[in-house]
């Protein structure tokens, strides 16, 4: 405990637990989405693009954060295009678009002269380093997160739920998508900081997927997936720092381990048996 | 001159004030571009009709439905919802979809599935209001479900999940019900539950469902057509032998997909006893 208190005395922990914070919200809100909507791939997508935004931004000097903001709104309008207005195989394109991504990063970091020991954190996470000036932008991003699905929110259920229905109701089906698309793209590159690009996907599928198997209702899911994520991404960085572990990987295997023990106690909670469902006649 | 147009303005416009049909599809020609799957369709939807399109897989039956939802556009031909297009009289359609294995771990209520009948209705950064609510529940009372509200979509069996599709249907307050084999993973009692059901909403509602159940479907319908690439339909009032041999004699081998001959017999039984 003492330690505890101690740890907090620094700046870098206090910063890395309002990180913990921020992440942790924004991703229980859009986890819950790209579960449901089951678009785990094109999400890994948006956040490897988002790399090559680190390397350009790096390469001119400006705020990496910036950069993998601007690439995963491009890669973002890119794939959901991709996905619903041409005849492509999608996946394909965007599992193209995903390495182009990288790879743009990566030959824009070999141009940069100097040290680039910062460039690893981007890959795999440094919670510990986050600066004032990206918490300001991770709080910013958090309010266009929670503002525009408090506006969307029923039209974004909708095509989760169904999208041939909502069609026929006349929602406008692609264009709610690609705000979803860009709402994922925000959160991975928030996440980026915390857990790596690598490891971007679990933290933001794991949280929401234990929170589906017990909710009921989707603010339901938002609310414990939220909580989940903090709580694997506070209890994660402790226990690298007295490990002395990194500290990304640490989080990702604190968030599976629960992931799998929820996978595995799961018949035990089943919401309904199968006799109750049988024994009902419509 | 002009007064005389003006008189036949006159004269025509009680025709043109006429209710339009609920649904109206022109010499419709429709398929992909590797083929054309639908050809010259022509079907007219009065109020309270209820029309039941059978057909062999393969026939046209989702191309039809992909077409008068307007996710698909026609190569040729038109049709008209209320009189209006595609395009804007799609949301007067409660579509109801054939059953697909879903997530069942998708956490939703009752009430949140049927009140996305309302988000089109609602619209754009509109919270649902007590209007809304209220025909929720109205909806949910028509399929018997209100008490369910509040269960899980995942914990509800073929039949009430399928009833509560109906339900979503109904709380646009649609002028036509459009079903897309609303009965096809349901055992038998519950099957002919929903068809009561379904009967029940025609006393205010215009229902067209389309199905490869031969057997069931036309002893609850009104009118019954055939589609295979073309549409055999007549409207007539009843269903009549001579409107089963009509539908069977598409060219298509429909006896073989089936189980038409006791399917068929079983009809004639239908029909002479409604006689």
């Amino acid at each position: 405990m003492d330690t505890l208190i101690e740890l907090l005395q620094f700046e870098f922990m206090r910063n890395a637990l309002l990180a913990a914070l921020l992440v942790g919200l924004a991703s229980g809100i859009i986890g819950v989405f790209v579960v449901i909507k089951r678009i785990v791939f094109i999400s890994g997508g948006i956040a490897h693009t988002a790399y090559g935004g680190i390397g350009i931004a790096y390469f001119l000097g400006i705020n990496p954060l910036i950069g993998a903001i601007v690439f995963s709104l491009f890669a973002a309008f890119g794939m959901g295009a991709v996905q619903r207005k041409t005849a492509e195989r999608a996946d394909t394109v965007i599992g193209a678009m995903w390495a182009i991504g990288m790879a743009i990063g990566i030959i824009f970091v070999d141009l940069t002269p100097g040290y680039k020991e910062n460039l690893m954190s981007y890959l795999f996470g440094s919670i510990l380093t986050v600066s004032n000036t990206n918490l300001w932008i991770m709080l910013a991003l958090n309010l266009l997160i929670l503002l525009l699905v408090s506006l969307f929110y029923k039209e974004l259920l909708a095509i989760s739920f169904d999208e041939t229905f909502s069609t026929v109701q006349n929602v406008p089906v692609n264009a709610i998508y690609l705000i979803l698309l860009t709402l994922i793209g925000f959160t991975v590159v928030m996440m980026m900081q915390v857990v790596g690009l690598i490891m971007v996907i679990a933290l933001l599928t794991m949280p929401a997927a234990i929170a589906a198997q017990y909710a009921r209702g989707l603010k339901q899911m938002m609310i414990w997936g939220t909580v989940l994520s903090v709580l694997f991404t506070v209890i994660g960085l402790f226990l690298s720092n007295y490990l002395n572990l990194t500290s990304g990987a640490t989080i990702i295997i604190v968030a599976g381990a629960v992931y799998l023990v929820s996978l595995g106690i799961r018949p035990f909670f089943q919401r309904t048996s199968m006799v109750q469902v049988a024994s009902e006649s419509a | 001159m002009y007064s005389i147009n003006k008189m036949i303005e006159h004269i025509d416009s009680p025709i043109l004030t006429q209710p339009p049909s609920v649904l109206e599809i022109n010499q419709l020609w429709a398929g992909y571009p590797d083929g054309v799957v639908l050809e010259d369709i022509n079907l007219t939807l009065q109020p309270l009709d209820f029309v039941g399109i059978i057909g062999p897989n393969g026939g046209g039956k989702t191309t039809l439905l992909k077409t008068i939802l307007g996710l698909l556009p026609p190569l040729r031909g038109e049709i008209r919802i209320m009189g209006q297009p595609v395009r804007v009289g799609r949301k007067q359609i409660g579509y109801v979809p054939q059953y697909v294995e879903f997530d069942r771990d998708f956490p939703i209520t009752v009430w949140d599935v049927v009140r996305m009948g309302r988000v089109g209705q609602r619209g754009l950064l509109r919270r649902f209001s007590n209007a809304d609510d209220d025909l929720v529940a109205e909806a949910l009372r028509q399929v018997e479900m209100l008490p369910l509200r509040n269960r899980l979509i995942g914990e509800l069996s073929g039949g009430q999940r399928q009833r509560v599709y109906i339900a979503r249907a109904l709380a646009v307050q649609p002028q036509i019900l459009l079903l897309d084999e609303p009965t096809s993973s349901v055992d038998p009692q519950v099957k002919s539950n929903i068809y009561d059901l379904l009967q029940t909403l025609n006393e205010r509602i215009t229902l067209l469902l389309i199905s490869h159940d031969v057997g069931t479907i036309s002893s609850y319908v009104k009118t019954v057509g055939c589609l295979n690439r073309r549409l055999f339909y007549h409207g007539d009032e009843l269903i009549t032998a001579d409107m089963l041999e009509e539908a069977y004699h598409c060219p298509i081998d429909l006896i073989a997909h089936g189980v038409p001959h006791r399917v068929l017999s079983h009809h004639q039984a239908t029909t002479t006893t409604q006689g």
